[in-house]
């Protein structure tokens, strides 16, 4: 890969570059509003690259990634609105709950196909929306202040939003690789014969429902993580995390980074951020051209921005 | 807990239960027969809504303005149907979700930019608005029964045209094996456009009959639509009867288990453990409901015989 750097590898590493130290500088040159959407970006990049694990090397679609989000995030909150306030507590309270439910509705999930599946994953995440809307005691509907952010003992300041962009961008840079290594190792090469037909896997002798339920429990739980990492920078959370559409916003960010591409989510949360950031400024009405845009994406290019890279890369080189 | 108070939630949860159906047979339809997921499903729930409540308004009268929508709902249909979703059927379900999905995201920015932000309040004719003593000392708003009559004469029209017409017969045909109804000559694209325009057409009816209660409003179909995924997952998807019986009994429990889950929980737990599980396991009564039938029933409790 570093022999043979293409015009993919180049933008990935110039996108890379400009995560490690575009945000700061522009933190240093007195815009700290850039360092607040890179590090909501590097939040909503790791909760995508873990849905693209389940999605595009899985195939498995899941509709319902925002509950993991939530029920991350909520694990930073209610501690903390206990005055429990360590991260050492926090952070693997939020990967545990999340794989513990991951487990659970996986379980449930995985038993079902096709459109049964994307329908049941989204129906579970809006169960735990409608759960913490009910929940008085943190707020409901009108979510809940985080007054401190995760303590690690004197090790990290999150209190300083520098310390936790780069906490976000090294657990970014931790998510993809460990969904390389997963992906090239002997499992999940077994999830990626299960995507392409899982008859054969299964006659081979490989027991599929395990396998998926396993990568979905992974998913799930680094998805629980990014959530942790959203609540300590929002310092606002609130059931609307979970929203069903807040799923299908992580989806479109995969979609239009490219399915089954180690850092097309990546790609796909910096377009989406920027999409929004800019289109909002120009325009009242910006959700309507977003709708668009993944209508096309959807219908033209299906590779999305990776796929476009590819694609440019090769008739580059003719 | 008094029997009247039990009667008026009975009659809400049999109101939700008809909407649910209203939304939930176009949803099982349009799968059944085209095998596509449309997430947009809920945004002709809420154009429905805005489209009668501006007639209604206009007009000044509910009826005139639910009849004068109806066709224009179906036009809306028929409109996305054309441009958007007929290119999408030979694709896999993910783009389905995919692109429905900014299909909600048009809809909704659309009816912001003609509506605007705010809802629109639908005013009831007065005739409409009053109640009805049905049993000694029980008295109903008449229009909860308006909407649970109308939802049940609805439910019944659709049994008669899937059964007992040339429409419904190619209906039929065409979700047990769409390939066939082509080669003997039967036009599917026409089949199919209709079929979402009668899908668009029913929700777009119950958005019509929720709007004086609830106000029509931008996002009122995104909450209700998973609820109608629920019912027709309940009931099996591309089975008629399975929603119209899984709408009703998901209605039901909803509705009464919000208002009496904590009366229920008091004879077991104390007072105040009571009052703050119940809220929190209400909500997730119908989502443990659904998990209960896919451990016993994956394919739902009624799975279309031929699929």
């Amino acid at each position: 890969m570093i022999t043979d750097m293409g015009l993919r590898g180049w933008a990935i590493l110039a996108m890379l570059v400009l995560l490690a130290v575009g945000p700061y500088a522009a933190y240093l040159a007195g815009h700290a509003f850039y360092l607040d959407l890179a590090t909501r970006l590097l939040c909503l990049a790791i909760a995508a690259v873990s849905l693209n694990l389940i999605l595009g090397y899985g195939g498995m679609i899941s509709f319902g990634h925002a509950a993991y989000i939530g029920l991350g995030a909520y694990c930073v909150g209610i501690p903390a609105y206990y005055e429990y306030t360590s991260g050492f507590l926090q952070f693997p309270l939020a990967v545990g709950v999340c794989a513990l439910f991951a487990l659970v509705t996986g379980a449930l999930c995985l038993r079902t196909k096709g459109v049964y599946f994307i329908m049941i994953t989204m129906a579970f995440s809006q169960m735990a929306f409608f759960l913490f809307v009910s929940l008085e005691e943190y707020g409901a509907d009108d979510g809940l202040t985080i007054d401190y952010r995760s303590e690690f003992g004197g090790l990290l300041d999150f209190e300083s939003n520098v310390t936790l962009y780069y906490v976000c961008f090294f657990s970014l840079l931790a998510a993809i690789y460990l969904v390389h290594r997963i992906v090239n190792s002997r499992f999940g090469m077994a999830i990626q014969g299960i995507r392409s037909n899982e008859q054969r896997m299964r006659a081979i002798g490989y027991n599929t429902y395990v396998y998926r339920l396993v990568c979905y429990v992974v998913s799930g739980a680094m998805c629980g993580y990014a959530g942790a990492l959203l609540g300590n920078f929002t310092s606002f959370i609130s059931p609307e995390m979970m929203d069903w559409t807040r799923s299908g916003e992580l989806m479109f960010m995969v979609i239009l980074g490219g399915t089954g591409s180690l850092f097309g989510p990546v790609l796909g949360a910096l377009g989406f951020l920027v999409l929004e950031d800019q289109l909002a400024e120009l325009w009242l009405h910006w959700k309507l051209v977003f709708g668009i845009i993944l209508i096309v994406t959807v219908l033209f290019a299906r590779g999305g921005i990776d796929g476009i890279l590819r694609k440019l890369e090769e008739r580059w080189r003719g | 807990m008094d029997a009247a108070l039990a009667i008026t939630q009975l009659l809400n949860g049999l109101q939700l239960g008809v909407l649910l159906f209203l939304l939930a047979s176009g949803l099982t339809l349009v799968f059944g027969i085209m095998d596509f997921v449309n997430l947009a499903h809920g945004a002709f729930y809420m154009v429905g809504a805005f489209i009668s409540a501006t007639l209604t308004l206009w007009l000044g009268s509910f009826v005139l303005g639910v009849l004068l929508a109806i066709p224009l709902v179906v036009l809306v249909g028929i409109v996305t149907e054309v441009i958007a979703v007929r290119s999408l059927y030979l694709r896999d379900h993910l783009d389905h979700v995919l692109a429905t999905f900014g299909l909600i995201l048009i809809f909704d920015e659309l009816t912001h930019i003609i509506w605007g932000p705010a809802g629109i309040a639908v005013p009831l004719p007065s005739w409409l608005q009053g109640q009805v003593e049905v049993l000694p000392e029980i008295v109903l708003p008449t229009y909860r029964l308006v909407i649970i009559g109308a939802g049940i004469l609805v439910a019944g029209g659709l049994y008669y045209i899937v059964n007992h017409t040339k429409l419904g017969m190619l209906i039929r045909a065409g979700a047990s094996n769409r390939t066939m109804v082509g080669a003997l000559g039967v036009d599917v694209k026409t089949l199919f456009t209709l079929v979402f325009a009668l899908g668009a057409a029913l929700a777009g009816l119950a958005g019509m009959l929720i709007a004086p209660i609830t106000e029509a409003s931008i996002g009122m179909g995104n909450d209700i639509i998973i609820t109608a995924f629920v019912v027709i997952i309940v009931g099996g998807i591309g089975s008629m009867k399975g929603a119209f019986i899984a709408a009703i009994i998901i209605g039901l429990i909803d509705t009464l288990g919000r208002s009496f889950l904590d009366d229920v929980f008091k004879l077991f737990l104390g007072d105040i453990a009571a009052e703050t599980s119940a809220p929190a396991i209400s909500a997730m009564l119908i989502y443990i409901l659904m998990a209960v039938v896919l451990t016993f029933r994956p394919q739902g409790l009624f799975p279309p015989k031929v699929r």
